[in-house]
């Protein structure tokens, strides 16, 4: 099972490693981790998705709650988020393979957003599913390097909201 | 003022009578003010012992233990101290010297990452990176330390924040931390499914763990018991909640523990786990204890309750505010006959096997110095088989059993007996430790002598590492490795040269007036106690 951890934390040094250290001691999965300001510059916001057994999900919540610099966590299944991840991929291409990739691209919504005469950097910035399906097309292709923000997420708005 | 003498003033401002440490270059501003401020400073000969004195203290005074190193080696040998509070949710204050700010992160001299190094094994720590937010960070300290769930919080200063001026001292009267508060009170509703479920219960059973002692509140806790008839286990932090020789305490469990504690918890229709962890040495098979029976929890950490079994009440809070308020509640329950059947199965209950002739028989022995310890004595047993026997055998009156329980820390009886001895300059200490554990906090007698913390030090000698050679024995068919402590030094030079009283007892028979000989001062005395080295647990 996957779950979502948007943790607000004291924005101090080595808090990203209180957390961290946490989940590698617990022996607590991290599926992926995205840290930044919020609008409070004294608050961080960690994003942090884990996997496992809803006992081991529970004990996260419970052992994050537990960390003094943590101040809020709200925690949300994929179904109830927005997520989505930046990510950039970066292609060798030839005469050959270059309509390919357009293609590839203009179906999945991504940009190209630098080349040389042999490579290409693609940019989409869409749900976890849809980045994975985008390396997953270009990886016959042959890719050279890939970058990723891990997922950023937030919960869905309630329509009585 | 400086950054050190705010430092010591803080330490003033919490009442702190006595701190245990170990000067080095990086921590010398603070030791050099703390001359002009009127608390106690023991010098330790080794780090490690600095916070299983301030553990000691802390758990006899009820009070936050503090203790000082310096930075690098110095603040890294505190660490197997601070990791076994933690384990035991002793409240501590740990206060390490660090090189100057400015240097680091650059690998100089004595600079160590102490605040990284020991992060999983404190409750919170701090780098103090600028000297005015040192009255600050020490209320925030003890603060932490001593609420909600009780741990070690280590803050690390670098030489260049003691050295330097602040403008003006004021010291916090509140903290101010959003993000911590810790739940007190119990939530009404699960007091109240509390109560129905004992009410309903006709086997209930209360298993104490260390965090009644951490609350203050074994008083409430036994007087519930005794007000409704129900019986008590203990888990080995527990003991000494309930006095041993209580008609309704039926012992320790676990792998350890007693046949019949075990059976209780196994045949109960209602367990009541209060500041216990369903850790693995006392609840083997978690699963188990939820099997055709109702669990209630109480602890003061949310995060204990579901870790290692899932409770069908779980009530989060301070245990001594929650029976405060269970006791404002009628209840009937009605449990005689399970109290009956239960002694049934401590009179069942199989007797230790007696080991070879010419030998003291530790369980004997305890049960003999139980007899003649003062009602209120501190009894700190140390780490393994002398640890095992002590639980077994020790019959606590009014007084407190401590023991290094979550770590399994040898050579913590030694420290922690002085310790306790600095909290309580009245009452009777015996620290009892193995061979193999005296050997590793031995250095501390000159610590007790140059203080004046004197205690009584029984040694149980099998020359081996017992409850490892008992394990080999057991595991690997008797082949022994690395586990025979020839080389040991004679005791009774070493109690000569550290000029502290010493006896020996071969066998039981004179084992009466050797002990009343050894207990019969306040001063210090160390006893050495013959084990069959071949002698085993049960």
């Amino acid at each position: 099972m996957k779950r979502l951890y948007s943790v607000l934390v004291e924005n101090r040094s080595g808090v990203l490693m209180k957390v961290a250290g946490l989940f590698s001691r617990r022996m607590f999965n991290i599926d992926s981790l995205a840290v930044g300001e919020t609008d409070d510059p004294n608050v961080s916001c960690i994003t942090i998705v884990s996997s496992g057994e809803k006992g081991t999900l529970e004990q996260i919540e419970k052992q994050l709650n537990k960390k003094i610099d943590v101040i809020k966590i709200k925690t949300f299944s994929e179904e109830e988020s927005i997520s989505r991840e930046l990510i950039l991929v970066k292609v060798k291409y030839n005469k050959n393979t270059r309509k390919e990739i357009m293609e590839i691209c203009e179906i999945l919504g991504a940009s190209i957003v630098d080349m040389s005469k042999t490579l290409l950097t693609i940019q989409l910035c869409d749900t976890p599913e849809r980045t994975a399906l985008l390396i997953q097309m270009l990886a016959s292709i042959s890719i050279v390097e890939v970058a990723r923000t891990g997922v950023l997420a937030l919960q869905k708005c309630n329509l009585s909201d | 003022m400086l950054g050190a003498d705010a430092i010591a003033r803080c330490l003033l401002e919490e009442k702190v009578k006595v701190i245990f440490g170990y000067p080095g270059v990086a921590i010398c501003p603070f030791f050099n003010s703390m001359l002009a401020v009127d608390i106690d400073r023991v010098l330790v000969r080794t780090e490690q012992n600095a916070a299983h004195m301030a553990s000691g203290y802390a758990r006899i005074s009820g009070n936050v233990g503090v203790c000082v190193a310096t930075s690098g080696p110095g603040a890294t040998n505190l660490i197997t101290g601070i990791a076994t509070a933690y384990a035991d949710s002793i409240p501590l204050v740990c206060i390490t010297g660090q090189v100057d700010s400015r240097q680091l992160g650059s690998d100089m001299f004595q600079e160590a990452d102490i605040t990284g190094a020991v992060e999983s094994f404190v409750k919170y720590s701090y780098l103090v990176k600028n000297a005015e937010d040192i009255p600050r960070i020490m209320k925030e300290a003890f603060h932490i330390a001593s609420t909600g769930r009780k741990g070690p919080v280590l803050i690390d200063v670098p030489i260049d924040v003691q050295n330097k001026p602040i403008s003006r001292f004021s010291y916090p009267a509140e903290v101010n931390l959003r993000t911590y508060k810790p739940t007190v009170k119990g939530h009404a509703v699960q007091i109240k499914k509390v109560i129905k479920a004992i009410s309903k219960a006709s086997r209930p059973i209360i298993c104490v763990g260390g965090g009644v002692h951490l609350s203050g509140a074994s008083k409430e806790v036994c007087d519930f018991a005794h007000k409704y008839g129900i019986p008590v286990v203990s888990t080995l932090m527990g003991i000494s909640v309930m006095s041993t020789n209580d008609p309704l305490y039926f012992g320790m469990v676990g792998n350890n523990g007693k046949s019949y504690a075990n059976r209780a918890m196994n045949e109960a229709d209602l367990i009541i786990m209060i500041g216990a962890r369903v850790a693995d040495r006392a609840i083997s098979q978690p699963d188990l204890i939820t099997e055709n029976k109702v669990l209630i929890h109480i602890d003061v950490d949310p995060a204990e309750i579901g870790k290692n079994v899932g409770p069908h009440i779980p009530l989060v809070g301070d245990i001594k505010a929650i029976f405060e308020d269970m006791s404002g509640h009628e209840l009937e329950c009605n449990c005689n006959e399970w109290v009956e059947l239960l002694n049934e199965y401590k009179s069942d209950a199989p007797v230790r096997k007696a080991p070879r002739d010419n030998y003291v028989d530790p369980a004997v022995f305890i049960g003999l110095l139980s007899d003649k310890l003062e009602d209120d004595a501190i009894y700190v047993a140390d780490v393994g088989q002398n640890q095992m026997w002590s639980c077994g055998y020790h019959i606590v009156k009014k007084g407190r059993f401590l023991t290094s329980g979550g770590m399994g820390t040898m050579g913590y009886s030694i420290p922690a007996a002085i310790g306790a001895r600095a909290a309580d300059g009245k009452r009777q200490i015996v620290a009892v430790c193995g061979d193999g554990s005296f050997q590793m906090s031995m250095m501390e007698l000159a610590t007790m002598q140059q203080h004046k913390l004197p205690v009584k030090i029984i040694v149980f000698n099998n020359g081996y590492l017992g409850l490892v050679r008992e394990y080999q024995y057991n595991t690997y068919k008797a082949h022994y490795s690395v586990v025979d402590l020839t080389g040991s030094p004679d005791l009774k030079k070493l109690s000569e040269a550290y000029d502290v009283p010493f006896y020996r007892l071969k066998d039981m028979k004179e084992a009466s007036s050797v002990l009343d000989d050894f207990l019969k001062d306040s001063g210090p005395g160390l006893m050495e106690v013959m084990i069959d080295p071949m002698d085993t647990v049960k």
